[in-house]
């Protein structure tokens, strides 16, 4: 299989790329999937008001969109709850993960069941619960200095994505060797020196892949925060629904751009970061691990 | 293998301390509300009491009757956000299959490009991914544009045969929800598909092909008995979210084409019913469950199946 095979010859039986309904499907599926987008970005573009009438390039409405006082801070408040949940969620997450792939105990069942609850329940589900959590038993104070103010966002953030968290993690702990941990207790560290110096390094690619999971979701998270956020919390994504409430124009497109432009680029950098093959995880025979 | 809890408490209980917290207090308590809400009343303007009422739940079967729900309100509701999951289901299955077979049998240094392409939409966030549809859908969208210019086409080759162009209502409307569900539920059907696909046993496909059977015999009679349980998770996690989508009924659907979720939040917000909001809002988490249920049924059978053909 070292050269590739020439085209002329038919396609080999599993070869599915090389056959034509095959190819056909991703080619829909592919336009399809990036059509609405791509459109969306060009006419962020457009000189002219419309969203689908080319009339020329400008950027002019990019500079609108940074000289929106409120979109620029609703963006700085959806970077900052995305920050803090993941900081969050990534040490309550990992500690998660580890105490239920490393003890025996009682409850341990429930404990992993409830776990996997905000993995499904409807996130409309989880938004009323934080709805009627932050107006009836823990009413997030009025008017606190920025940051304090998110602390409600943040919360919630944190509340379902830290289980998120702790799969990824509990993947990766599976291949960790426990005699490894053992071998440097017999050496003289602590079980907390042994967990810090022997399985935390084990698991870093997956408490990178994990945090950059745990960012993305707060980043895009909609129906939970339109229940938790106030008048003066307001993120980057209930912003931009207000304003497609309001009106659908190029500054909406020029937004959401940058939006896209920002997540693809964090999903990129972690990628590289990771090695590419972080995308085939568990697929590739653990060949991506020896890198 | 695991260590007893006893063995190092203090480890233990460091690392056990924060996710119980969390998960208790800001997990568990706030839909435990929820559900005593549920049964409680309406009392003044703000306050809710616990009466252990059942009339929430009643009042969502209200007016149903043996065979016939045209009365119904809430179960009609019910049943329409089923029968937009389920179609969103079932076109996701239909489009992703081809695509994930597709990736499985990629050459591998393709396979990394193939995922990200279907992974790199839904790293989008789902709101711009929403408004993206609106310039496609409306009036003057992009579709409409396109049957436009074919119709002006047509008409200028045979002298106007068609008539005036009658644009297509593509947006608030029940075709307009469906269309989004897909666009923004095919990459949750498409990864656990690839990672069911890419598990199986290949020389048995070949086996299949070679000893006379066509590719769709094969597909059909191999490959999705044996990928049974990840078709199975696939489509359970198309379905959940589709069922409680909240987005994109509002933002691309009419007013008779919400769902649950849109129903919730009215509740929620603008009706201020809570105890009824928190009553729809249980039901869709008791199907949740059911749902689960279901597929951890059909998977413990499946590989039954599986463990009693080896042995």
């Amino acid at each position: 299989m070292s050269q590739s095979p020439s085209r002329k010859l038919p396609p080999a039986p599993l070869e599915y790329l090389r056959r034509w309904p095959i190819q056909l499907s991703l080619v829909v599926v592919a336009i399809f999937l990036y059509a609405p987008l791509l459109t969306m970005m060009l006419f962020s573009f457009n000189d002219d008001r419309s969203i689908t009438q080319w009339s020329g390039f400008s950027l002019k409405y990019y500079k609108q969109a940074f000289q929106n006082e409120s979109l620029i801070i609703a963006f700085m408040n959806s970077l900052t709850i995305a920050f803090f949940s993941t900081l969050i969620s990534l040490v309550v997450g990992a500690m998660a993960a580890i105490v239920l792939w490393r003890f025996r105990f009682g409850g341990k069942t429930l404990f992993d069941g409830t776990m996997a609850v905000p993995i499904v329940v409807p996130e409309i589900c989880l938004g009323v619960g934080m709805l009627v959590f932050f107006a009836k038993v823990l009413p997030w104070p009025q008017g606190l200095p920025w940051p304090l103010n998110l602390g409600a966002i943040i919360i919630a953030h944190v509340s379902f994505s830290f289980p998120f968290v702790a799969v990824v993690v509990r993947a990766r702990l599976g291949s960790f060797n426990r005699e490894l941990e053992e071998a440097a207790k017999d050496l003289g560290a602590s079980d907390f020196r042994a967990l810090m110096d022997v399985v935390i390094p084990h698991i870093q690619p997956s408490l990178i892949a994990g945090a950059l999971l745990a960012f993305t979701l707060s980043l895009d998270d909609f129906v939970i925060t339109f229940f938790t956020a106030g008048p003066d919390t307001v993120t980057f994504p209930v912003k931009v629904y207000s304003m497609v409430r309001f009106s659908v124009t190029p500054e909406v497109n020029a937004a959401s751009t940058i939006l896209i432009v920002v997540t693809v680029l964090l999903t990129f950098l972690a990628l590289k970061f990771q090695g590419s093959s972080a995308l085939t995880a568990g697929h590739d025979g653990g060949a991506g691990e020896k890198k | 293998m695991e260590q007893s809890w006893r063995q190092a408490k203090g480890l233990f209980f460091t690392l056990l301390s924060a996710p119980l917290f969390w998960l208790v207090i800001f997990f568990v308590a706030p839909l435990s509300i929820v559900w005593l809400y549920s049964f409680g009343e309406n009392q003044g303007l703000v306050d809710v009491a616990f009466t252990g009422t059942w009339s929430n739940y009643g009042k969502i079967f209200k007016g149903l009757r043996w065979l016939d729900f045209s009365d119904a309100l809430y179960v009609n509701l019910f049943l329409k956000s089923f029968w937009f999951a389920g179609l969103t289901t079932f076109i996701c299955l239909v489009l992703g299959f081809p695509v994930a077979l597709a990736i499985t049998f990629a050459p591998e240094r393709w396979k990394p490009w193939l995922l990200l392409m279907v992974m790199l939409p839904f790293w989008t966030n789902l709101l711009v991914r929403t408004y993206a549809l609106i310039a496609v859908l409306r009036t003057k969208g992009f579709v409409n544009m396109g049957l436009e210019s074919v119709h002006n086409g047509i008409n200028s080759v045979s002298g106007g045969a068609l008539g005036a162009f009658d644009p297509l209502p593509l947006l608030n409307n029940n075709f307009a929800v469906v269309f989004g569900l897909v666009f923004v539920n095919l990459p949750f059907m498409i990864l656990p598909l690839y990672s069911a696909l890419d598990r199986l046993d290949r020389s048995l496909l070949e086996a299949s092909l070679d000893l006379g059977a066509g590719h769709v015999r094969t597909m059909f009679n191999v490959v999705v008995p044996m990928a049974g349980a990840g078709i199975a998770s696939g489509i359970l996690i198309t379905f959940i979210p589709a069922l409680g989508s909240y987005l994109t009924p509002d933002m691309l659907g009419g007013p008779e084409s919400q769902m649950i979720a849109n129903v919730i939040e009215s509740q929620f917000k603008r009706a201020n019913n809570w105890p009824f909001g928190a009553a729809l809002s249980f039901i869709l988490v008791y199907l949740t469950f059911i749902a689960i249920a279901l597929q951890g049924v059909f998977q413990a059978r499946s590989q039954a199946r599986s463990q009693g053909g080896r042995a």
